[in-house]
């Protein structure tokens, strides 16, 4: 079997049951959470309550004002990174295939030279945020191994992305597993640590809001 | 069958064929082979004084399309091939002579050119149950190899068969089918795949060792470096598409009768070192993917056991989702089981804690 081969079918297989098992093994023990009680009334009803949840998703996604100085720089590179990431997954025509095989959808594809720029600026938005990251000392302090694994497992499939598309290093074959199996490995990965936020972000913000709303703080 | 006092050059002058002729087929050949266009005199002098090369050709677990396709060849043809470069002393589907006269002549071959001759070889070897499963005259193809392997000079795998076990080793692989590579060890071996493969590409190599007297560089393979140094993807004229991402969806899509990019139709031009793009087929009229079907990768070893032909390379083996709703089931009472776990574990509501 080549590593192709084997990272377009038993790789491929084992990568995405771990991934499905992992995000509901670790979405059963979030629901699950003990909760502490609510004693208090209600100060809203549960309309309210839903889009106070609702505000805080769009809310949370911008810095205040007034904390924007300090945050700036932080905020806009990840900001990169992710559009950028939204845009390699989502607009590149492998990956609208991948989603095809799986899904029966399909959707137009942006040309592999943006895909490519996109990729570019997004190695570049995680090299910068992983640099801040290690000058800084708070941020440095409250880094773990979990930081830095996952920013290397997201790091690993857009330089494989890039080197594939450029077809130079080595064989398409070679860089195509090389790509397919980086990407397996981030599957693997992305429900048991801070890379799990692809599914919680939103969700996470959406409770805040909600909780906020019914005691009545401001959202 | 028997050595072969008479050049090339003089063979060719008493037919007729002066230096110049010669001269022009060099050129084509040194074109095909990727050398230098000095390298073209060098190869008609030495052709000039080459001697015709004896080539005893033998066919194992194969569909006899190797040979087809090469009997078509068009640069040089096949005949020519036959009549003046090579002397093909042994070919079972071409030779008029069979049974024991047959055996007999391929016995000769061998004792007039001991350790000169090139052996030729299209077709798997089967191996499982010593080889049973395909016979000629009652002995074995592993058995004949390995015979006639000792005395030859060099070994050409015709075919993907010969090459890496073919169609014949698709899976479940009931015959042990093997290619040459992994039958004979310490001979020069160089592999044609392709099912079928270019003929164009099996002159080269044969014009080669006749000029040369030795084999043309060779990939991690055993490929013709100068045929297989490239993908068909690299030489593909729908590449511009594939780069501005403008790809058919069906084979019968404006796109397709745009002659946009196959890829998401399971094109494997990508992965597929060969020659088709440049050489074509038929005389340069096409290959597959001009003629609007994407690359089947049929020169890559287990080429049909790369799941379908129609499979985007970019997708892959899906876990279907019945195996998904399993893991799913599995994610959700694991987690389930860990927080009621940690929870009875924890008798102060966390409230009290604080």
């Amino acid at each position: 079997m080549t590593l192709l081969a084997f990272a377009r079918g038993p790789a491929l297989q084992a990568a995405t049951l771990i991934m499905i098992a992992g995000m509901f093994w670790r979405l059963a023990g979030i629901l699950l959470l003990r909760r502490r009680p609510a004693h208090a009334a209600a100060r809203h009803s549960l309309l309210v309550r839903l889009s106070g949840g609702a505000r805080t998703i769009i809310t949370r996604t911008i810095p205040r004002r007034n904390f924007w100085p300090r945050v700036a720089t932080g905020v806009s590179m990840s900001y990169v990174m992710h559009i950028g990431l939204f845009v390699i997954l989502f607009a590149g025509a492998p990956h609208i295939l991948v989603f095809h095989q799986i899904t029966g959808l399909s959707w137009p594809n942006l040309p592999k030279g943006v895909i490519v720029i996109a990729s570019a600026l997004t190695l570049a938005a995680l090299v910068a945020l992983l640099v801040r990251r290690l000058n800084n000392p708070v941020l440095r302090l409250l880094s773990n191994v979990d930081d830095y694994l996952s920013w290397l497992l997201v790091f690993l499939p857009i330089t494989t992305g890039i080197l594939l598309s450029g077809e130079t290093v080595a064989g398409y074959g070679t860089l195509l597993a090389l790509h397919i199996l980086s990407v397996e490995v981030l599957m693997i990965w992305l429900p048991f640590g801070k890379l799990m936020h692809v599914a919680l972000v939103f969700a996470g913000r959406g409770v805040i809001g909600f909780n906020f709303a019914r005691k009545g703080a401001a959202t | 069958m028997t050595q072969y006092a008479e050049t090339l050059g003089e063979m060719l002058a008493r037919r007729g064929f002066g230096r110049r002729s010669l001269l022009k087929f060099a050129i084509v050949m040194t074109s095909s082979l990727a050398l230098p266009p000095g390298m073209a005199p060098v190869m008609a002098a030495n052709l000039a004084k080459a001697k015709r090369q004896s080539v005893i050709w033998l066919s194992f677990q194969k569909c006899t399309g190797c040979l087809e396709t090469l009997l078509r060849s068009s640069a040089p043809t096949i005949d020519a091939l036959i009549f003046d470069f090579i002397s093909l002393d042994y070919q079972e589907s071409l030779m008029a002579s069979a049974g024991t006269a047959a055996e007999l002549t391929l016995r000769q071959a061998v004792a007039a050119n001991p350790g000169e001759y090139l052996l030729a070889i299209d077709g798997s070897v089967p191996l499982k149950d010593g080889g049973v499963y395909s016979l000629t005259g009652g002995r074995s193809n592993v058995s004949m190899l390995e015979e006639f392997a000792s005395g030859a000079k060099a070994i050409l795998a015709i075919g993907t068969c010969a090459a890496y076990g073919g169609i014949p080793k698709a899976h479940p692989n009931p015959t042990g089918a093997a290619g040459v590579e992994d039958v004979i060890s310490g001979k020069p071996i160089v592999n044609i795949p392709g099912c079928p493969p270019v003929p164009e590409v099996l002159s080269g190599v044969l014009v080669y060792f006749v000029s040369f007297g030795r084999l043309p560089d060779l990939d991690d393979r055993k490929r013709p470096l100068a045929y297989f140094g490239t993908t068909i993807h690299d030489q593909c004229y729908r590449r511009p598409f594939y780069d501005q991402g403008k790809f058919a969806k069906s084979f019968d899509d404006e796109g397709a009768r745009q002659g946009w990019c196959l890829f998401e139709l399971g094109c494997k031009g990508p992965t597929t070192h060969n020659a088709c793009a440049s050489l074509k087929w038929n005389n340069g009229t096409s290959f597959p993917i001009e003629s609007g079907h994407g690359c089947i990768g049929c020169s890559e070893p287990d080429f049909w056991d790369q799941g379908s032909f129609y499979t985007s390379l970019a997708g892959g083996s899906a876990t279907g989702w019945r195996n998904a709703g399993i893991a799913a089931a599995i994610g959700l009472a694991g987690g389930a089981a860990a927080a009621l776990s940690a929870r009875s574990k924890s008798s102060v509501p966390p409230e009290e804690k604080i």
